[in-house]
This record gives structure tokens, sequence and C-alpha cells, in this order.
């Protein structure tokens, strides 16, 4: 049992097997995605009952929510994935970690901007220094500082090895954040502005919404795939099978 | 030989060379200084109003004057080649991290707390919220100490590393201005102010705790380029 | 004899060039091995692969591999002295001889430090801060520590960058004679250098001709 994992593990690990295997799965994950978002989003913004408290506008969480849902989840995504290429050195779950982090920066700005959107009706304000918004705004700055650490260094390893231990602390410290920013929020906060808690979702509304979230999953790991397949082929650019794969391509054009 | 009088003897190195760099010691002070002068320039000569304000801009100045003094924290260890030697030391190296952030809070953190109390009468802070500002304030530079020294790790390989380890570390001390400020405004306003401090107090030893760990992971990172 | 070092397969790539790939070697005690080849060839990298400070260079590195202390840090068993020779300028050349010893754990009487610095020609310089040295009498403070008299199983081996450039004619004899010295009393010198060394114990490893 054990000595099966290790096998499958290692043979995951090789960034060569990884890339032709990832192949079709890049393919079918990116048409899942694309087909079970686009259901979603039709029953949600055209099928899906009107809010009782705010009317239309709330059809921006099919969106909203499972945009930062993702956002979390893929930075929690890659400490894990950090601290494996620290612990076991390897290569592919570095590049893996770090083509999540423009994904992740692009779901947390995609939260940022549909929650103004969506604060402009509730609020009367495109901004607001909701709880919610606000630590959004700090995982989109952890983003940012990930990002720019792996482009300052030269060499690319040392930037996975760097942006591996930057993660693990944000990953630490992101509970930290969003309960510092939630108690700040309810000092300086006037009760009239908070969200009121949601009631329990009809399920008219509820399955295009958990659809939407599932469709972003798979989309993100879609996205996330195809650049590292790149990542893949640039970092590896020097070894013989990356040569035979571009000479293909060349050939095919 | 007994590790202690090991750790003295580069405790003693590390605050000789603070003493011999003392013009740089100077320039968080004045940054500080200058950061709540312009404040009210920029905002209300109004000391009502300024002293609302008070603890946040005395808090995020102290902790920029500070963020900016770390840079150099490992910079010159690194250039010229003792950081090699620190890391192949037969003292951990951890230890050798820690009497870093150490002598650089004593000779940061310590005198910009110190400095606070003569700023908040400019900006007419009440004067019963003084002694929590200082506690608040050291424990604050402290733990920035701490985490930026993570930073300052990643980045002292590089060039340009200073407004890169502010973008690196700032996000991360979201909490401790939430928790350092809000035990000072708290006091002021007349509310219980405890369990802001408490948090301050965790954060802080939270750092101490997971912070040289990690510094030293990304020296070797560093030096090992 | 006993091995006090053992390295093996060891492969380096820097910006697409193999630097040396597939390298193996022991290093035995009271060996000298002298690391030669041009500028840019990897001796560098190879030695702080040795001390265990590189990432760059993959492979197996051990240390005392035949005895119970076998390990991939030596750290206080041996003087690694760089190209970057860890002088501290804001201290003076006594003080950066303390730091050192105080980060090797090794404590000796300040008369044995002073006679050090004298060996190397430091007399009168002990006290100004190092800044004020030249090049060469920076180079010598590094250098000052291998003439301590330590026990020979204290510091087990030399782990030397370029440790003669810099130096007078006079130091640089005075330095060979020293390394030759150590080796016969059972230490190992693992070093890079341009000049040659004449001793029937140094064995030459030549890097970017291999390939």
């Amino acid at each position: 049992m054990w000595q099966a994992f290790v096998r499958w593990f290692h043979k995951w690990s090789s960034p060569k097997w990884f890339y032709t295997m990832s192949q079709p799965w890049s393919f079918w994950l990116g048409w899942a995605a694309t087909l079970i978002i686009a259901s979603a989003l039709v029953w949600g913004l055209m099928f899906a009952p009107v809010e009782r408290l705010q009317g239309n506008s709330y059809r921006i969480i099919f969106i909203h929510v499972p945009s930062a849902f993702l956002s979390q989840a893929i930075y929690a995504a890659i400490a894990v994935l950090g601290l494996v290429g620290l612990v076991w050195k390897m290569k592919l779950a570095f590049f893996v970690a770090k083509q999540c982090i423009p994904v992740g920066a692009s779901m947390a700005l995609l939260a940022l901007v549909t929650g103004a959107i969506w604060g402009k009706p509730t609020w009367g304000t495109w901004w607001e220094w909701d709880a919610r918004l606000t630590s959004m705004l700090v995982l989109l700055l952890l983003y940012f500082g990930l990002w720019a650490l792996h482009n300052a260094m030269e060499r690319p390893e040392s930037g996975d090895r760097a942006a591996a231990i930057l993660a693990l602390v944000g990953v630490v410290n992101l509970p930290i954040i969003k309960f510092s920013v939630e108690w700040w929020n309810t000092l300086h906060q006037p009760a009239t502005l908070k969200f009121t808690e949601a009631p329990p979702m009809h399920p008219s509304m509820l399955i295009p919404f958990l659809m939407a979230i599932v469709g972003f999953y798979l989309a993100s790991m879609a996205w996330v795939l195809m650049r590292t397949r790149l990542e893949i082929l640039q970092r590896e650019r020097k070894s013989r099978w990356v040569e035979d794969e571009l000479n293909r391509f060349a050939e095919g054009q | 030989m007994t590790f202690l009088p090991l750790l003295k003897s580069v405790f003693r190195r590390e605050m000789q060379l603070a003493y011999r760099r003392r013009s740089d010691l100077a320039n968080p002070l004045l940054f500080f200084l200058i950061v709540v002068v312009l404040f009210p320039l920029g905002v209300t000569p109004d000391m009502t109003k300024l002293a609302d304000m008070a603890p946040g801009v005395l808090w995020v100045g102290a902790l920029l004057a500070n963020l900016l003094s770390l840079d150099l924290l490992f910079r010159s260890d690194y250039e010229d080649g003792s950081l090699e030697q620190m890391l192949l030391a037969s003292l951990p190296p951890t230890s050798l991290v820690l009497c870093k952030v150490w002598v650089h809070w004593l000779v940061t953190g310590l005198p910009l707390t110190i400095m606070a109390p003569l700023l908040s009468i400019m900006l007419g802070l009440p004067g019963n919220a003084l002694p929590l500002l200082m506690l608040t304030l050291a424990l604050g530079t402290l733990s920035l100490s701490l985490i930026g020294s993570i930073g300052a790790a990643l980045t002292v390989g590089l060039q340009k590393g200073g407004l890169l380890l502010t973008l690196l570390i700032m996000p991360l001390f979201v909490p401790v201005i939430i928790f350092g400020t809000g035990a000072v405004q708290a006091q002021v306003a007349g509310l219980p102010w405890q369990a802001h401090l408490a948090m301050l107090a965790a954060m802080t030893t939270g750092s101490l705790a997971l912070s040289p760990l990690l510094t030293v992971a990304a020296l070797r990172i560093a030096v090992g380029d | 004899m006993a091995r006090v070092l053992s390295a093996v397969g060891l492969d380096c790539e820097r910006d697409d060039r193999h630097l040396f790939r597939d390298l193996s070697f022991d290093v035995a005690s009271g060996e000298i091995l002298h690391l030669t080849g041009p500028n840019g060839s990897g001796k560098t990298t190879l030695l702080r692969r040795l001390v265990g400070i590189s990432s760059v260079v993959d492979g197996d590195v051990s240390w005392f591999p035949d005895s119970p202390e076998r390990t991939a840090e030596p750290c206080e068993k041996i003087w690694y002295i760089a190209h970057r020779p860890a002088v501290t300028l804001l201290q003076s050349p006594l003080e950066n001889m303390a730091y050192a010893l105080a980060l090797h754990g090794i404590q000796v009487p300040e008369s044995v430090v002073w006679d050090a610095l004298e060996t190397v020609g430091l007399r009168g310089f002990e006290d100004v801060p190092s800044h004020q040295l030249s090049a060469g009498q920076q180079r010598r403070v590094a250098l000052a520590r291998l003439y301590l008299p330590l026990e020979p199983d204290r510091v087990r081996a030399w782990v030397l960058d370029e440790p003669l450039t810099a130096l007078d004619i006079e130091a640089v004899d005075r330095l060979k004679v020293r390394i030759i010295d150590y080796a016969r009393a059972g230490g190992s010198v693992i070093m890079t250098s341009h000049h040659g060394l004449d001793s029937e114990t140094v064995r030459t490893l030549e890097l970017g001709a291999a390939l």
C-alpha cells in the first residue's frame, strides 16, 4: 500500500510524466468548467428567483462567492505545495505553486471587483471597509508579494524556495488577519452597514450557486494545469524531451 | 565551552557594530518625527481631531520607521561574507538571528518607543494613554523586527530589496497594527483594552517562536544562491 | 588512511552550462587537494558545496565518512575561508578574530590571538578598524586564524578559496609552509589557487577540462 503510494508519488513528481499525463486533463477540465459555469450563470442570472431583500443585485454572488472561496483555497494550496517542495525537494510542486499565484490573485481581484459592484446598490458606495473586503484586499497584497518575490530572484530555484517560505508565513498569518480584521470591523462599523446573515437559500438558488462553486474550482484547476505545463516547458527547456516536444510543435504548425 | 559566554560575545559584537553605525540609527527616528510633523500639516491642526487619530498615526509612523531600517539587518554581513560563517557556526544559527533581531530592537524599536510620548504631545493624545501606547509600541516593534527579519533574509541577496521587503512584510503586519492601535484607542475611549493587549502579546510570542527558524531557512537560500 | 571527506556524483549547472558533471573524490587526512582550473570553472561553487552552503550543486558530500561523527555540515570542525573573507570592516583585526573564534566555539587566551596576528604581519594594527587596512592586510586578518596553535583534532580540515591572492611574496611563502605543516600534522586542506604548491602530499584536481 505504502510502496504503491511512494511509486505513485514519484511518478507524479516527474515533470515529464506530469506534462504528458496532464494534457487530456487540462482539456477535459477546461471544457467541464466552461459548461458548468455557463449553465450555472444562465440559471443563476436568468432563472433563479429574485431575492426578497436585495432584489436582483444579489445575483452577483454567483461570481463573487466562488471567486472569494477560490482565492483563499488557492493560497492554502500554494503553502501546502511550497511545504511539499521544501521538504521533499520536489520541483514539480514548486512549479504548480508558482503558477497558482496569478490564478489566485485573479480570483482575489475578481472577488474585490464584484464585491465593490455589489456594494454600490447594497451600501450605496463602491468601497466599504467591510471585514471580508478588507481581508480580501490583504490577501491580494499577499499574492502580489509572492509574485514580486519570484520575479526579483535571479535563479528561479531560489525564487521557488523563497516564495514557499513566504507562503508559509502568510498561511499562518491569514487566519489571524481575518480574525483581527473582523474584530476591528465590529469595533468601527455601525451595524447597519453590515451584511445581514444570508437566509437559508431556496434550492432554485442553491443549486446554481453550488454549480458555480464547482465550476470555478474546475476552471482554476484547468488554468493552473495549463500554466504549469508552460512553466515545465520553460524550466526544463534543456532536457531532451522538451526539445523533442517543441520540435513536434514546430512541425505541426 | 558553554553556550552563553559565546552568545554574549556575539551580542557584544552586534552592539559594537550598531554603535559604530550610529548615524544610520538616527534615520528611523528622524523619519518618525517627520511623519508625525507632516500629518497635522496635511490633515488638520485641530487638536481634538488629531487626538482621535494620534494612536494610529504614531503606530503607523513608528512601524514604517522600523521597517525602513530592517533592510540593513543582514546586508553588511551578507556583503562581507560574515553571514556564511554564521550559518557554519557551531552555535545554532537561530540563536545568532535572535541576537541580531534583539539588538535591532534595542537600537530601533526601543528608541522609537521612548520617542513616542514626545510626539504624542504634539498630536494631543491624552496623557493617561501614554503608558499603554509605549507598552504596545514596544511589543509591536519587537514583533515587527521578528517578522521583518524573515523579509530581510528573503531579500538580502537582492540589489534593491528595501521596497520589496515592505511589500512582503506589511500585509503580514495587519493584525499587529489592529491590536496595537485598538488597545490605545480603547483606553482613550474608556473601554476595556486588556484583550487587545493580550492578543498583541500573543502575536509577539508567536513570532518569537516561529520567525527565527524561517529567517534561517531564508538566509540559507540567499547564501546558497 | 582515514577519509576526511567523501564527495559522490557532484553535478553543477549554472546558466545553462554544466560546470562539472558526476564529480567524485575523497580527501584523506594529511592530504592537500589543490583545485585548479580556469576562471569560472566552478571552483568556488564546489568549495561552497563541500562546506554545505551552496544549493546549486547536486550530489552527496559527507565529512568524516568513516567515523561516527559523519556529517554533511562540518561546522566547527573546519575553517572555511571564503573569497569574501568575512572581515567586518567596522571592527579591528582583534575583534574580527574574537568573533570568528566565538562562532567556532573556540576559547583561547588573548595572547595566542595576538601571536597569530603578529605572525601574519599585523603587529601594530591589532586595534585599527579594518577598513583602514589594505586589501592584503584584510586578507591576513582572515588568514590569521590558520596560525592558531589548536589541537589537531579540533579543526580537522581547512577549506580555502584563493587564500594566496592579494598577499605579498613573503606572506605567500609563509602560508604555503603553514599549509604543508598542517597537512604533515594530520590536517586536510582543500584549496583553490593559481599558485603551485610543492609537496608530496598535494593532489591536483582540475576542473573545467574533463568535460
